[in-house]
């Protein structure tokens, strides 16, 4: 056929003897003007110059080839879609095929011929079928979802198609539920999808696994009689029974079918029925035993492939430990291969299984090896790597761990470096054995990566040493000897300067330590430094005067001259400090107090963050304030909105940020954990207080006119959100609880699952399992708290005692004192909702036994989206609702950055587990998401949500999410809650694009009234 | 969803076969396959056939002047589908008895009639080569 097309060759060939980019152009763009002209004259003169189908095939083939080639093709879409209506098979191929490589499901053309494909679908040419059939699979949408379901399906289950038709007919199915899944009726759906899986084609099953595992993962409990079915296909295929000649691959059969049906076993939740289970692990087992290695690659490649789905199928069954452990063998084998890439998928595959508990200390052998590859002269395989000591790191390997991240950051290429940095960071700080070490290797990183430490990481130093006196000395003592270094980051300056200006003094019998020196080596970097680090340097002169005792005229001259230099700089933040300091520092006693060494940070979880929250909320009035915010370096939602996009703060920790915030039980909660970590020491009131006092004292400085609401604000603002991000206290990691009975497994994951789920475990020790059952109807709820005594003697003086969040009334019933042994007690909790919030109730609880007092605070899973129902809208309902709220506060709108890479059936996944009802079709562009839910109070019974997601595919850290309802408290809230899960969790690579959300940098270009350094 | 696209790339990074199974505009395409060429090109035989990009993951294999990429959601089965490209090549080399670039070159559309056999909406749907191959070979004697 090709050579009868002598055009097209003949045009290929002129492309492939142009010598460079331009001629290509020209030659192509003469191509183009060509068919144009072909294809208008014949719409003018249909009779005269009507081209041939086999012209028009001609031309359509060049069009596509163009367009691969990357030219923009803007016309003749309309030729190509009618050679779908041409009688003859050739013609009608073409159409079909270059259909769909040019159009998507919403370009207008396609509803033309909705009506010629449904006649090829339902009509007796089996070869149109298929060219339908595919079409319809690659780029149908809703509309045809709609119209040709119902046929399809017919075509998949009869008995007098052929397998060629009937295999294309599943994956046609599969695109059109994934359009809507109201096409596929679940009820009748399940057995037939049953049926199909007793196939003897392969071809045919293949096809239909791919079907079921969509199905499956929108809905496994309906489809859970395909399991048994799904374990026969593997075991027909692992047996080598009945499988044709062409279907073995390398003497493998269908390794393709049988990765598919080992990936659709794996959306069940578990494999209930014991004969099934057996014969399946019987299977699973002669893989894992009898997978060689072999010389031939594809033999191997297959058989792994095979091998490595597997495994995957047995960590998901949570198999018994025997299998387990040989599991972690096997992987333990291939991470120490040669071969790149089963070394690489060893690597992969060992970072899922940290997942499973109890394999942590077997994995935990392998670190040399693991270390190895991350000096692997391959990025895929370093990242592998990476991501796995990232995962494995604990307490007894963190120092050994960061070392290694440490070394290699040096000589890390670049696109790797951030990662690394921000992983090193967040490791040294969750697993810190001492702080001394902490602070070690924070320095380390901006010595040897400071364009990747951000100025969130470096805060956090300050605000350790300045909470821990007993690290003062040495912070500035390292700080001195890295300003000795040549070439030093500028981030290094700003950090050396300011522990040198607060601690400096503590130095000062130290060799290269008296004032002036340190004032010399700081004054070194002046000439170089950028204006927010000029800031800092005048702060810390200002320090290094203060501290002088006696004063030493030298150095005070020197000094001021500085202070003078500055005077009339044109930065009005340096120029301010310049002329206060040099004020101030004349005052003699005044220079004392004002300067007086900075007080710990408090650790109370920002009455900020709500306040700034409030801010956003309520709009139009105090748009001033709101401007004055942005303008102003930091605010706190500044912090929140930061906190998970650039990443900074381990995992552990968001959820603490989220945390009510002006509820004192939260406080504590973070207080207690704080404590337990030992690190930080509990805030002293006054202490907090007086900073305040100080920032009031200062303010007329700064702010003309007395310190009115929002000055206020502004100064605790700049408190909170200077070293000291909210909940950036907590630094205890969670296993470190302030109790000497640990908890199994993470009891913030726990949460994290309760809050998408009904039931499940809350909290779990060696002697206690606190599981939840809850049942939610509009706005009350019931949850069943069951406590169980794992143990043969009785747990004593159990308390449990309810700690709501304002906007929940919450019962429970009496808990016993005592539990008697291996006894479950049931306690129900009635639950009423007020109002939208996104606050959470916490259940203090505590028992004794034998010596050991166990007290916990646990989050309790009565969440904001609890209250929602979906409640699908149609379009009558939705446009006019959505137009009749205009904007803000009952509308808000948000472009929300670092968002998790979701693609658009995730998300809809991810809004439906959270409750609300995605309507399809209703936005017509296809990146964007709508869905709608209905909310259920006490105050305003139910009320319907409209939630909008456009998304951007080139870009998809990046989203912009609309929300309306009739209560703004509700819009924002649910907003709030929203983002929370949309936004990537910083344990993955930090979103670049997060960075303009930053305060510039909270410490110099504030105010002195909010100024830390000042305090 | 599985494969995204699957693309065919000669040495110099010229694009010889593209086929998306999702949407992408063309200046989307034309940024993704630049990313890609620079860097799967530059990578050696000792290192592995998968590169992480973006979100998804890339598996590739390289014959001779041609690379076959394939670009894959991160849950993917590597090893699969670095098979299966293979399957394809394989399939190819049946029908034109020693595939090469020109053969992809010059007969585009029968690649694209193959691969269609293939692969359907981001899924696997025929591994079984004669199968792949018959709705050609029927053409081929009808022309």
């Amino acid at each position: 056929m090709a050579s009868t097309m002598r055009g097209l060759s003949v045009f290929i060939s002129d492309i492939r003897n142009c010598q460079n980019k331009e001629q290509e152009r020209l030659r192509v763009d003469k191509e183009l003007g060509h068919v144009r002209t072909r294809f208008k004259n014949e719409k003018v003169f249909p009779k005269k110059q009507g081209l041939t189908p086999y012209e028009k095939k001609k031309y359509v083939w060049k069009m596509l080839y163009i367009y691969m080639l990357g030219y923009d093709v803007d016309f003749g879409h309309m030729e190509a879609v009618s050679l779908i209506s041409a009688p003859k098979y050739p013609e009608k191929q073409v159409g079909y095929i270059v259909t769909s490589c040019l159009l998507n499901e919403n370009h207008d053309f396609l509803r033309m011929v909705v009506n010629t494909v449904r006649n090829d679908i339902v009509g007796r040419n089996e070869t149109f079928q298929c060219l339908a059939l595919t079409m319809v699979g690659n780029i149908g949408g809703r509309e045809f979802a709609e119209s040709l379901a119902p046929d399809v399906q017919k075509l998949l289950v009869s008995s007098s198609c052929r397998p060629l038709v009937r295999k294309k007919a599943a994956l046609c199915l599969l695109r059109l539920f994934r359009k809507n899944p109201d096409v596929v009726n679940i009820d009748g759906w399940s057995d037939r999808m049953a049926q199909l899986l007793d196939e003897r084609d392969l071809g045919v099953l293949t096809s239909a696994m791919s079907l079921l595992v969509s199905l499956v993962s929108n809905n496994a409990d309906a489809y859970w009689n395909c399991v048994p079915k799904c374990v026969k296909v593997l075991e027909r295929l692992a047996r080598n029974h009945d499988v044709p000649q062409e279907y073995t691959y390398y003497g493998i059969p269908s390794p393709w079918l049988q990765v598919k049906t080992m990936r659709a076993l794996q959306y069940f939740p578990t494999i209930e029925d014991p004969n099934t289970r057996r014969s399946l692990f019987e299977v699973l087992q002669r893989i894992l035993m009898g997978t060689d290695v072999v010389k031939n690659v594809n033999k191997n490649n297959a058989s792994h492939a095979v091998l490595f789905e597997a495994l995957a199928l047995v960590m998901h069954l949570d198999a018994e430990k025997e299998m387990m452990s040989q599991c972690v063998a096997l992987l333990g084998k291939f991470i120490s291969v040669r071969e790149p890439n089963i070394r690489y998928l060893g690597l992969e595959n060992m970072t899922r299984m940290l997942m499973v508990t109890d394999v942590q200390d077997v994995i935990k052998r392998h670190q040399a090896q693991i270390i190895t590859s991350l000096k692997d002269p391959d990025i895929s395989i370093r990242r592998r790597s990476l991501d796995l000591l990232y995962g494995m790191c604990d307490i007894t390997n963190a120092k050994d761990i960061v070392e290694e991240l440490l070394q290699y950051l040096s000589t890390a290429e670049f696109a790797m470096r951030e990662e690394l940095a921000l992983k090193a960071a967040i490791l040294a700080e969750k697993f810190a054995p001492d702080l001394s070490w902490y602070v070690d290797v924070i320095l380390q990183l901006i010595d040897k990566a400071g364009d990747f430490v951000s100025d969130d990481i470096w805060y956090r130093v300050v605000q350790f040493v300045t909470n821990n006196e007993d690290l003062q000395p040495y912070a500035a003592a390292k700080a001195r000897v890295y300003l000795d270094k040549p070439a030093l980051h500028e981030t290094m300056v700003k950090v050396g300067a300011y522990l040198l200006g607060e601690y400096g003094h503590l130095l000062a019998r130290r060799p290269g330590c008296s004032p002036k020196e340190l004032f010399t080596v700081i004054n070194e970097k002046l000439p170089t430094v950028s204006p927010p680090t000029v800031a800092i340097l005048l702060s810390s002169y200002a320090k290094m005067l203060m501290h002088t005792h006696p004063p030493d005229p030298e150095l005070q001259d020197q000094i001021w001259a500085i202070f003078r230099k500055y005077e009339g700089y044109i930065d009005v933040e340096i120029q301010q400090r310049a002329v206060e300091y040099f004020a101030l520092s004349r005052k003699g006693a005044a220079l004392m107090d004002v300067l007086a060494e900075m007080p710990k940070f408090p650790e109370r979880q920002s009455a900020l963050l709500r306040k700034a929250e409030d801010i956003e909320a309520d709009t139009a009035e105090q748009s001033a304030t709101r401007l004055r915010n942005q303008q102003q370096t930091s605010n706190a939602l500044v912090v929140t909105d930061q906190i998970p996009a650039n990443g900074s703060l381990p995992v552990g920790q968001l959820s603490l940020v989220r945390m009510p915030s002006q509820n004192m039980e939260a406080s504590s909660l973070d207080q207690g954990k704080v404590q337990g970590y030992g690190a930080v020491k509990k805030v002293d009131p006054e202490s907090a207080s007086s900073s305040d006092l100080l920032g009031d004292l200062l303010s007329p400085l700064a702010i003309e006119g007395p310190p009115s609401g929002p000055t206020t604000l502004e100064q605790s603002q700049g408190l909170e959100t200077s070293p000291t991000s909210p909940g950036a206290l907590a630094l205890a990691p969670l296993s470190d609880q302030p109790n000497s009975i640990e908890s199994i497994g993470n009891i913030s994951e726990r949460f994290s699952a309760l809050c998408l789920k009904d039931s499940g475990v809350l909290y779990e020790d060696p002697h206690i399992q606190i599981g939840v059952k809850a049942e939610w109807k509009a706005h009350h709820g019931r949850l069943v708290l069951f406590l169980g005594n794992k143990n043969t003697s009785p747990l004593v003086s159990v308390q449990a005692l309810i700690l709501p969040p304002r906007h929940l009334k919450m019962e429970l019933s009496s808990v016993p004192e005592t539990i008697p042994p291996r006894a479950q007690v049931q306690c129900p909790l009635d639950i009423v909702n007020l109002q939208a919030s996104r606050d959470v109730p916490v259940l203090d609880f505590g028992y004794k036994f034998g010596s050991a007092v166990v007290n916990v605070k646990l989050r309790l899973p009565a969440v904001l989206n609890k209250f929602l129902q979906p409640l699908p809208v149609s379009a009558e309902e939705f446009f006019p609702y959505w137009k009749s709220i205009p904007g803000p506060p009952m509308k808000l709108q948000e472009v929300v950055r670092g968002v998790k890479p979701l693609s658009l059936p995730e998300m809809a996944n991810l809004f439906t587990s959270l409750h609300l009802a995605i309507s399809q079709g209703l936005d017509l562009n296809p990146n964007n998401l709508v869905a709608s839910t209905s909310f259920f109070s006490e105050n305003c019974r139910a009320m319907l949500c409209l939630i909008r997601v456009e998304t951007d595919p080139a870009d998809r850290s990046q989203l912009r999410l609309t929300v309306a309802s009739g209560d703004p408290i509700l819009t924002f809230e649910l907003k709030e809650l929203l983002k929370e899960y949309l936004i990537s969790i910083p344990a993955a690579t930090p979103a670049p694009a997060a960075h303009p959300l930053q305060p510039q940098s909270p410490l110099p270009s504030s105010a002195p009234n909010d100024d830390p350094v000042l305090g | 969803m599985g494969i995204r696209f699957v693309l065919l790339v000669n040495k110099q990074g010229q694009t010889r076969l593209a086929q998306y199974y999702e949407y992408l505009t063309l200046e989307e395409r034309r940024a993704l396959e630049g990313e890609i060429v620079r860097k799967c090109l530059a990578r050696t035989e000792q290192q592995c056939s998968f590169v992480e990009h973006r979100n998804y993951k890339i598996v590739y294999r390289r014959y001779a002047s041609l690379f076959f990429l394939v670009g894959v959601d991160n849950d993917e089965n590597e090893l699969a589908i670095l098979e299966f490209i293979h399957l394809l090549v394989e399939t190819m080399d049946r029908h034109f008895a020693n595939v090469c670039e020109l053969d992809i070159m010059f007969h585009l559309e029968k690649a694209h009639f193959m691969l269609e056999e293939m692969v359907m909406n981001g899924c696997i749907v025929e591994t079984s080569k004669t199968i792949i191959l018959t709705p050609i070979q029927l053409m081929d004697k009808a022309s």
